[in-house]
């Protein structure tokens, strides 16, 4: 086992760099658009509400196997082709961005009610009130269902090997089926995966350590 | 724009992949719900060296892509003796996969009953087995429902993994019949939606079973279970 790991570290370094760089966008986009769907979602106007469920409805409830097919097969017969790493990132963050307007929205309905009326007591501006008040409580109080999403992401990122993209799953399939050691190799893949997982599991846990003070009371 | 027509004449890979889809997840979620248990009660009953091994073993659940868990079980199993097939390895996977994440929502759920009940129970002399079934499993249902119909879910619509180690499920059957028809739309929105009718029915069934649990269950109310604490506190 540890040979496959000494002799294929370049490929497998260089495949879990794929994995990480494809992951950690689709998060940090889909942290955008969930935000956004999070207040689409608790909008005023019921249209908004009701487009913005529905996307979550799909993106939910559907498998990220098949969007990720979905993307990859349906976008050209609309002439959009687009190579497999973007249309891997797309769906992915496609697809985290409706979880995390899930935990967003959780969060959002606990941030104290006074607090934002004070805001506009003093004449804060609704945009305002979102960026400085609401958005940096909410990362605080979702920390952790968020590190969860971000863990489901990175091994959900594995389904990209699927339309060719060279991450670490299709490295590691490549590896196999050059040596013939599918057992030792997958083991590999699977510590690799454990080890990233784990240690996001601890920045996460420092983070939340570190993040308690000044948290909105009740 | 939409061709019945096509979903007509391929009607058979449909219903296969669907009935393969859910056979399979049927049995896979079965072994997660009965070995999460095990796995449960292990990690909180005994905390010397079966505990943490069992907590390892969550974790390895947690930390490893199911796909990863596949291959390992079908490609890799071979190599040390362990020939199952495709269907069979999909199965176990599951089954495997899904005890990790069970075993941590049973836990939560043995943890909310207060440890008084458990010390009456063996003050009493109910044996382990009957605090299991008598006392502790009815009062952790209700809370343990909700969370459960979730992992369900997540399962079913991981079990789209099961395609790509060449189980005839409903992914496999509809790249199959984008590569025979070469049609992409009507394949994949028709095996979208009925893995959201299988999804829409577990939920609905977590629904339905949650009311019940709500109406039939003989949880403490507020006023009684205070006097539960009152007595934990006491003794």
């Amino acid at each position: 086992m540890f040979e496959i790991l000494i002799d294929n570290y370049p490929v497998l370094l260089r495949g879990l760099t794929f994995t990480l760089i494809v992951s950690l966008s689709a998060i940090a986009l889909g942290m955008l658009l969930g935000m956004t769907l999070a207040f689409a979602l608790t909008s005023r106007f019921a249209t908004v509400r009701w487009l913005a469920g529905g996307y979550r409805s799909f993106w939910r409830g559907t498998p990220i196997l098949l969007q990720l097919l979905l993307v990859y097969y349906l976008l050209p017969e609309f002439g959009l082709n687009i190579p497999p790493l973007p249309a891997a990132i797309l769906t992915l963050t496609l697809n985290t961005a409706a979880f995390q307007s899930e935990i967003f929205r959780s969060g959002i309905a606990h941030i104290p009610q006074g607090q934002i009326e004070a805001a506009r007591m003093v004449g804060m501006h609704h945009w305002d009130i979102r960026r400085r008040i609401v958005v940096p409580q909410v990362f605080r109080l979702t920390l952790p269902p968020l590190t969860n999403e971000v863990i489901t992401i990175l091994k959900n990122s594995s389904l990209i090997s699927v339309i060719s993209v060279t991450e670490l799953m299709r490295t590691s399939e490549q590896i196999a089926s050059r040596t013939f050691q599918p057992l030792e190799t997958y083991l590999v893949a699977a510590l690799l995966y454990l080890a990233v997982n784990l240690l996001l599991a601890r920045i996460s846990a420092y983070l939340e350590r570190h993040m308690k003070g000044g948290l909105a009371a009740e | 724009m939409f061709d019945f027509q096509l979903l007509f004449e391929m009607r058979g890979l449909i219903l296969q992949g669907l009935w393969n889809t859910v056979w399979i997840c049927f049995l896979g979620c079965l072994v997660a719900l009965g070995l999460g248990l095990v796995l449960a009660s292990l990690r909180l009953s005994s905390p010397r060296l079966v505990g943490p091994l069992v907590a390892t073993y969550i974790e390895l659940c947690r930390g490893i892509p199911l796909l990863v868990i596949l291959f390992l079980l079908y490609y890799g199993g071979p190599s040390i003796g362990l020939r199952l097939s495709a269907e069979i390895a999909g199965l176990v996977g599951i089954g495997l996969y899904g005890a990790g994440y069970f075993a941590e929502i049973y836990r939560g759920g043995f943890l909310s009953i207060p440890q008084g009940q458990l010390e009456a129970a063996r003050m009493l002399g109910i044996s382990r087995l009957n605090i299991l079934r008598r006392i502790q499993i009815p009062q952790m249902l209700q809370l343990i429902v909700p969370p459960s119909t979730n992992q369900l879910i997540i399962l079913v619509k991981e079990s789209a993994l099961l395609s790509v180690i060449s189980v005839d499920d409903l992914t496999k059957n509809a790249t199959a019949m984008v590569n025979e028809t070469f049609a992409v739309i009507e394949p994949y929105i028709t095996v979208a939606l009925l893995y959201w009718l299988i999804i829409e029915t577990i939920a609905r069934g977590g629904y339905a079973l949650e009311k019940r649990l709500a109406q039939r269950s003989r949880m403490p109310t507020p006023s009684s279970s205070d006097t539960a604490g009152a007595t934990h506190a006491t003794s």
